[in-house]
């Protein structure tokens, strides 16, 4: 048996890339079928919502983002999806723990589990929860008679965008889970530091920018949520009314100038708030290389 | 491939003159709860037509909320009828692209309604909270399921009647009915969307402790399931008129304006108003509503013309941004 060579070989010298090469062909006809594609699929319907909104004039336009309904809808929309998103984090995590590190019976399953309420309708979803959580349901049976009231109240919108968000965090966190060696963790224990330690100083720093990736699609998710959140929400003005609902609304009455001025502002502010948060994760994958 | 081309071209040839019986399509785009019934008449339709014409219709159906369906025929559902909840609806279809000349109303009988409803209360067995009139859906701790008036064609009817009761039991005083309707929207708890979705609220989820809906979805209900509800009728209400035109933009380009008018006729003849008495519609000819009677309550109805100057003027006043069924909940 010949031992290993400790010399690599080097590779023959007409197999050696004089210059860098890509599979795909040059840099311009990719970034071009890239734009072009972009701006067919996404640009152009999101330019046509801009143009609806021209009807307006700017005093319509501001009145119309900025009336008492409208910004009542503002607070429950963004603040729910963001408590929902929030509590993904830990369980997402969790739940991704579980699934990469152990092995149990059923845990195919379980995966699988967690890609459902990507695949199911959301309506179903929301009617689903509904029939658990209101008053005659399995849960709400229990749950009124304590005066947790879910179904029809903002609680409703939590369980309906915590329930669609969760696997954005999941799945995000997962591959870099699978990657991030548990011989690590052991050489952390082995160096004298305590499980929370570990947690704190390994594991997590590794996966910040997972995490953060997996929160700001949950929440972005969320924000947009229309199908389950019309089920259990009740729909009362100022107190559970989504901002998509509103948009519906006003489609209704045939306001199309109206129903793209809001959907102009969530387009907006979603856009700032996912701008944001790459900023904070950029911060977080370079404090960790450095 | 000359041949095949050349023998293509012979077999359309020939195949044209064999069609002298035509096959034509109709698209009806409707509301919710006509779905079953207009089942059974675009079948009693389709034979009349064969036997009239030798032609074979056979006639497409779409449901969904009344004002989304117009909305899709603006955005180019190729309807041949429209038979929507309101008039407003299929006034949008004139003042949003002109699909119908603005005097459609006046094409066919009765304002183009060839069927009436109202609207009803609906309660749970033994009627534990006693209600029997419209005054006490305000009484404090009676929880009332209606849709949203902003999403929901019933729910404007619902609305107009509360408001047309109110407006008479006052004497006319427009301050008291919109006081009376207030305390009513309080006893709301929850706003579907839609008509179906509120009778799933009510009977399924067993909240609320009165439904107010189409008599005709009531009387379905009550038929379905006899030992759950039962309904209560007010002392007035509003005469809902469902209506129905055909749409000159769409028939003109599929050339099937004679057979769209013919059907929206058939609606009013003898076997097509039986057919709406039987799923519980109010129908206009005495013989038929005659033989149906005993299936309507008695009690006085008041129109939208009468009341409320008509649909444009009401939505106005009432649906509107900011009008008053907004400021029921932002002062």
């Amino acid at each position: 048996m010949n031992a290993p060579s400790l010399v690599l070989p080097t590779p023959p010298p007409n197999l050696r890339p004089s210059k860098r090469t890509r599979v795909l062909p040059g840099f311009g006809l990719t970034l071009g079928f890239a734009l072009l594609y972009l701006s067919l699929i996404i640009l152009l319907p999101l330019a046509a919502t801009f143009v609806k909104t021209a009807g307006l004039t700017w005093a319509q336009f501001w009145d119309t983002v900025t009336s008492t309904r409208v910004l009542a809808s503002y607070r429950v929309t963004f603040g729910i999806s963001l408590l929902a998103a929030l509590f993904n984090v830990p369980m997402g995590v969790i739940l991704a723990w579980v699934l990469v590190r152990y092995e149990f019976p059923g845990r195919k399953v379980v995966d699988a589990l967690v890609d459902l309420p990507f695949a199911l309708p959301t309506a179903v979803a929301g009617i689903a929860l509904t029939a658990i959580y209101a008053k005659t349901g399995w849960f709400g049976q229990f749950l009124e008679p304590m005066g947790i009231k879910v179904a029809y109240a903002p609680a409703g919108i939590w369980v309906a965008l915590t329930f669609i968000g969760l696997p954005f965090v999941v799945r995000t966190v997962q591959p870099i889970l699978e990657e991030l060696e548990p011989e690590i963790e052991e050489a952390a224990s082995s160096l004298g530091a305590t499980r929370l330690q570990t947690i704190l100083r390994v594991v997590l720093p590794g996966l910040y920018p997972a995490i953060i990736t997996g929160f700001a699609l949950a929440f972005a998710r969320a924000v947009g949520e229309y199908g389950s959140v019309v089920f259990i929400s009740g729909n009362m003005p100022l107190r559970t009314e989504i901002t998509p609902l509103l948009i519906i609304t006003k489609l209704e009455q045939y306001d199309y100038a109206g129903a793209t001025a809001l959907a102009v502002v969530m387009l907006l502010v979603s856009f700032a708030l996912l701008l944001g948060i790459q900023f904070v994760q950029r911060r977080f994958a370079r404090g960790n290389r450095a | 491939m000359k041949t095949l081309v050349s023998s293509l071209l012979l077999a359309a040839g020939l195949a044209a003159p064999l069609s002298a019986q035509k096959n034509i399509e109709l698209l009806n785009v409707s509301y919710d709860p006509t779905r079953e019934v207009y089942v059974e008449f675009n079948a009693a339709f389709a034979r009349h037509w064969k036997a009239k014409t030798g032609d074979t219709v056979t006639v497409k159906q779409s449901h969904g909320g009344s004002s989304r369906q117009a909305r899709s025929v603006i955005d180019g559902l190729p309807a041949d009828v429209v038979t929507l909840a309101l008039a407003a609806d299929i006034d949008a279809l004139h003042t949003n692209g002109n699909y119908l000349p603005a005097d459609w109303q006046k094409r066919l009988p009765r304002n183009s309604a060839p069927y009436t409803s109202t609207l009803a209360f609906l309660v749970r067995k033994g009627n534990p909270k006693g209600i029997k009139d419209w005054p006490d859906l305000i009484r404090s701790g009676v929880s009332v399921i209606t849709p949203n008036p902003k999403t929901s064609g019933v729910a404007r009817w619902n609305y107009l009647a509360a408001w047309g009761y109110a407006l008479e039991a006052s004497g006319g005083d427009q301050t008291k009915a919109h006081d009376f309707v207030t305390a009513l929207y309080k006893n709301v708890p929850v706003l579907d969307s839609g008509a179906r979705g509120s009778s799933t609220t009510f009977a399924e989820r067993g909240i609320g402790d009165v439904l107010i809906n189409w008599e005709n979805e009531l009387l379905l209900t009550k038929k379905l399931r006899p030992d759950d509800f039962e309904i209560i009728v007010p002392s007035v209400s509003i005469l809902a008129e469902p209506t129905v035109a055909w749409v000159d933009k769409v028939v003109a380009r599929k050339k099937t304006a004679e057979v769209a008018k013919a059907y929206l006729e058939y609606l009013y003849t003898p076997e097509g108003q039986e057919i709406f008495a039987k799923h519980f519609y109010r129908p206009h000819l005495p013989e038929v509503l005659a033989k149906y009677e005993s299936q309507y309550p008695k009690l006085r109805l008041f129109t939208i013309d009468e009341v409320f100057g008509g649909w444009t003027k009401a939505t106005k006043d009432h649906f509107a941004d900011g009008a008053t069924f907004d400021r029921i909940y932002v002062k």
